[in-house]
């Protein structure tokens, strides 16, 4: 028995930029759903720590500072135009999201109060403590509540359906906790399933990161750009990788290698630990290769912050590193070392939301929108700003909710049959049914994780991504074969691993194709084969195209270029 | 190290579904939370094994279960801190919902509970240009219950929960302080009356599970004592909830040792015959265990009483 659902917009992801979108699209009279594999408060938006930028130009700051460090922090590979509408709109959204009920920081006034992040020479970044992620997914899903969004959560989205004239018409996704398909029809769909840091091991990111939204756009058409800009954050704790806020370092934390000597007076003169990711990360990795490391990190120094204002400005790092590290912040330095942390690419969108392709049509699929972690604008290009992925969300997540329920307006309802589901039930049941002894899912991913994290790291190659993407090709057979042991329907999270890592398998082959492909040093992108930045032949960005027995179709979009031309790049 | 985590499970798909526990032997770092050692379960030895989990990083609230009979979360428990080496684990799903398999339960009662508190912010008005302003104390205050995480740990190991399901729980009420300490919200009146109707605020017995189990910090039953304060300082129309708590303190800044047959005349008031006769059956089980002193109304004050007293005026003066 086979249910089926229709909604004007359907949001699949249900974090920030997700309920945002959701929240836009409800303001605009759509019918709207979110759908989401966890529970909304779940979502991986809860990691960001440090806070959300934005130049509030009533309190002297200009919008134009803060495009211009965004562009420079991307090594001017952002498109200027859609950092512009970023830095422009920042403010007004920062004050909804107060409205709504974000509790944050204050001055002694009783306004809203700043710290400092890295790449940004003012303290342009609101916060809460260091949970501003938290504080602001609490309170995005109360406004879910109170304007009674549905909400599918627990569903398994499987892939994109399209109609007979190629346009976005819905979903097909199942109910983890009964195995159930069904078809979700939709006038247009927001992509917003975040990261896809599992492709990476290890990771900051949270275990429900694996690139879904990205594979099933690509599969169905949609262009993946800039998929080669990985970013890898500077303070991530050994072993499983957790993340320490940059504000750590905002708030006046130091790093420092073996020696004792605070190393970023070499790297970066001027803004010190406050250079961009890319440029810190770097730095960090030089020093642990060359022997001035401590156990494979370097330190951070938090002591002369002192207990108090630790705990209060930075309680939820200084609880962390006593639990998983058992470092005391105030007492001891932290070893920390570069960690896979966000992926600047993404599915390409306009300014809109809009999935756009070359020439500025939705030839891809039209009806598809992304916003969040899993779109690309490109916002971030070659290295995003810490605090600008929470503006990323809520600004893009407004304007593609908004956009996709005036074009859903425009349309009729897209007539599918129901039988569009069977394709994925029976891959499925497939899957579940395949007999063993097979291999397991999670070796798979391990191999995948270690493979990209050795080869398609910090510093890169062509020999070791060349072997990487031999490697992912290997495992995209083996992951036929793969089998898993629980055979029932109710929350079989077996199968849901299987078809993550299937998803992520085609999220790595992207990432090593296109940094194989982009023959410079560019922000995140590194390659000691190519050390140097070529604005002549690649000051633009690499799309990439799907194709279902072989390697991408690559192509090219030029960098728009609004006010800032590309400068040689010193912090 | 060596440890066994003994796993109690459950699959709605056997024939005839119950529960049983199973138990794996594992080798694990000595740094390992019980998360991991789930997880290695999961990834090694059976992918059937289910839970939820998430972030490892205790923020995101997926991994609450119960280990070794107290409910936390998986990822921030160190197996170290719950066993020695060659000892045996014990995780269970958490109480007070209905388990769906293994370790995964049911939360949508959790999440209704959630929204009858109105979990949204009420301004008055239309927002102003810019944003409220309010104090930097008032807003560092707050972020102490919004550090909440929804995991439902408090939830599980619940006490009044286990007995009446229709109190609205720690979660919620920790919830709905954070609407009413928030100077920005303009419905205090209207979420005090509705906390003051049964199942609400008076309901919670002070038992402290909450405070202990919570893995935040964020201490739901002191919420809930504040909320009281709250509604006694808004003057909510009196319960038998409120009374009781007025009359207890009554009797003990009086007497300085609770006269427990007063604190039920006084609660119920004399006219309220039906609810006294319904309380003899535990009296008399209660006198017969000798957990009531049979003085009753004959308490003198004890000596010393003016302490008590002057330690009641120190306090209302604070306040």
């Amino acid at each position: 028995m086979n249910s089926s659902f229709s909604y004007d917009v359907l949001v699949i992801g249900a974090g920030l930029a997700g309920m945002r979108a959701a929240i836009a699209s409800h303001n605009q009279g759509a019918s709207v759903a979110l759908m989401t594999k966890v529970h909304p408060v779940r979502s991986h938006s809860n990691a960001a720590q440090g806070g959300i930028n934005a130049a509030l130009t009533d309190r002297g700051d200009r919008w134009e500072d803060h495009a211009f460090e965004t562009v420079k922090g991307s090594d001017y590979l952002s498109d200027q135009d859609a950092v512009e509408v970023l830095a422009q709109e920042a403010g007004q959204d920062i004050i909804a999201l107060e409205h709504m009920g974000v509790i944050f920081n204050r001055n002694e006034e009783g306004h809203l109060g700043t710290r400092r992040f890295g790449g940004q020479k003012r303290a342009r970044t609101f916060f809460v403590s260091d949970f501003t992620g938290q504080a602001m997914l609490h309170v995005l899903y109360e406004q879910t509540l109170q304007a009674k969004i549905p909400v599918y959560e627990e569903w398994f989205v499987t892939s994109l359906v399209k109609d007979d004239q190629g346009r976005c018409a819905g979903v097909v996704a199942f109910e983890i906790r009964t195995g159930t398909f069904a078809l979700f029809r939709a006038k247009a769909v927001i992509m917003a399933t975040g990261g896809l840091g599992r492709v990476y091991e290890p990771s900051t990111n949270a275990l429900i990161c694996t690139g879904d939204g990205m594979a099933v756009a690509y599969r169905a058409g949609a262009p993946l750009m800039d998929m080669e800009m990985v970013q890898y954050h500077p303070t991530t704790l050994k072993g499983k990788g957790l993340l320490i806020t940059e504000a750590a370092r905002g708030e006046g934390a130091y790093l420092l290698n073996s020696k004792g000597e605070r190393f970023m007076e070499r790297y970066a003169p001027n803004m010190l630990e406050l250079a961009s990711r890319d440029v810190v990360s770097r730095a960090e990795q030089i020093e642990i290769n060359e022997g001035r490391g401590v156990k494979g990190c370097v330190l951070l120094d938090c002591r002369h912050l002192g207990r108090t204002f630790l705990q209060d400005r930075l309680g939820q790092i200084y609880a962390e590193a006593k639990t998983f590290a058992n470092v005391d912040l105030a007492e001891e330095p932290l070893p920390i070392r570069p960690g896979m942390h966000y992926q600047m690419g993404g599915i390409k969108t306009d300014t809109e939301g809009r999935c756009w392709d070359v020439q500025g049509q939705w030839a891809g699929v039209p009806g598809l929108f992304a916003a969040g972690e899993t779109a690309c604008l490109s916002l971030h290009g070659g290295n995003r700003l810490g605090a600008n992925s929470l503006l990323d969300t809520v600004v893009f997540g407004r304007r593609a909710g908004t956009c996709a329920a005036e074009y859903a307006n425009t349309i009729s309802s897209p007539t599918i049959p129901d039988s569009v589901i069977d394709a994925d039930n029976n891959l499925v049941a497939g899957i579940v049914g395949r007999k063993g002894p097979g291999e397991r899912a999670a070796a798979l991913r391990l191999e995948m994780g270690t493979t990209m994290n050795q080869h398609v790291s910090v510093f890169r190659e062509e020999e070791g991504m060349e072997a990487a993407l031999r490697h992912i090709t290997n495992l995209k057979t083996r992951w036929s074969d793969l089998t898993i042991q629980d055979k029932g329907q109710v929350f079989n999270t077996g199968l849901i691993s299987a078809l993550e890592l299937g998803f992520m398998l085609d999220c790595a082959e992207a990432i090593i194709v296109g940094a194989l492909t982009r023959q410079e040093s560019r922000g995140a992108h590194f390659r000691t084969d190519y050390l140097d930045r070529d604005d002549e032949h690649w000051l633009k960005h690499v799309l990439l195209y799907h194709r279902p027995d072989g390697p991408p179709h690559v192509d090219y979009l030029p960098v728009r270029i609004t006010q800032w031309q590309p400068q040689i790049r010193v912090y | 190290m060596h440890t066994t985590l003994r796993i109690r499970r459950f699959n709605p798909e056997h024939d005839r579904p119950s529960s049983y526990y199973q138990e794996y032997d594992l080798e694990i770092d000595p740094s390992d939370s019980v998360l991991d050692g789930l997880i290695k379960i999961r990834e090694t030895i059976d992918d059937s094994l289910t839970l939820r989990c998430s972030c490892r990083g205790a923020i995101c609230g997926s991994c609450g279960m119960r280990i070794n009979g107290h409910a936390t979360l998986a990822c921030k428990t160190k197996m170290l801190s719950v066993a020695s080496e060659g000892e045996t684990i014990q995780v269970e799903p958490m109480n007070n919902m209905s388990v769906i398999k293994d370790l995964v339960t049911d939360m949508a009662p959790f999440w209704s509970k959630i929204r009858q508190i109105q979990p949204w912010l009420q301004p008055e008005g239309p927002p102003p240009n810019a944003e409220y302003t309010a104090s930097p104390e008032s807003m560092s205050h707050l972020s102490g219950v919004m550090s909440c995480i929804m995991c439902g740990v408090c939830v599980s190991d619940c006490t009044v929960m286990d007995i009446d399901k229709t109190f609205v729980g720690p979660a919620a009420l920790a919830k709905a302080y954070r609407f009413l300490a928030d100077p920005r919200d303009a419905a205090t009146s209207q979420r005090l009356n509705s906390l003051n109707q049964a199942g609400g605020m008076w309901d919670c017995t002070r038992c402290m599970e909450c405070i202990q189990v919570c893995p935040k910090g964020v201490g739901p039953m002191d919420r809930i004592m504040a909320l009281r304060a709250k509604g006694l300082a808004e003057k909510v129309p009196a319960t038998c909830g409120s009374r009781h708590a007025e009359v207890f303190s009554d009797i003990i800044k009086h007497k300085g040792i609770l006269d427990e047959p007063m604190l039920a005349i006084r609660t119920f008031g004399l006219k309220n015959i039906g609810q006294l006769l319904g309380m003899v059956p535990m009296v008399v089980q209660s006198v017969l265990k000798g957990k009531v002193p049979f003085l009753g109304p004959l308490h003198r004050p004890i000596s010393g009483i003016q302490h008590i007293q002057r330690l009641f005026k120190q306090v209302r003066k604070k306040r």
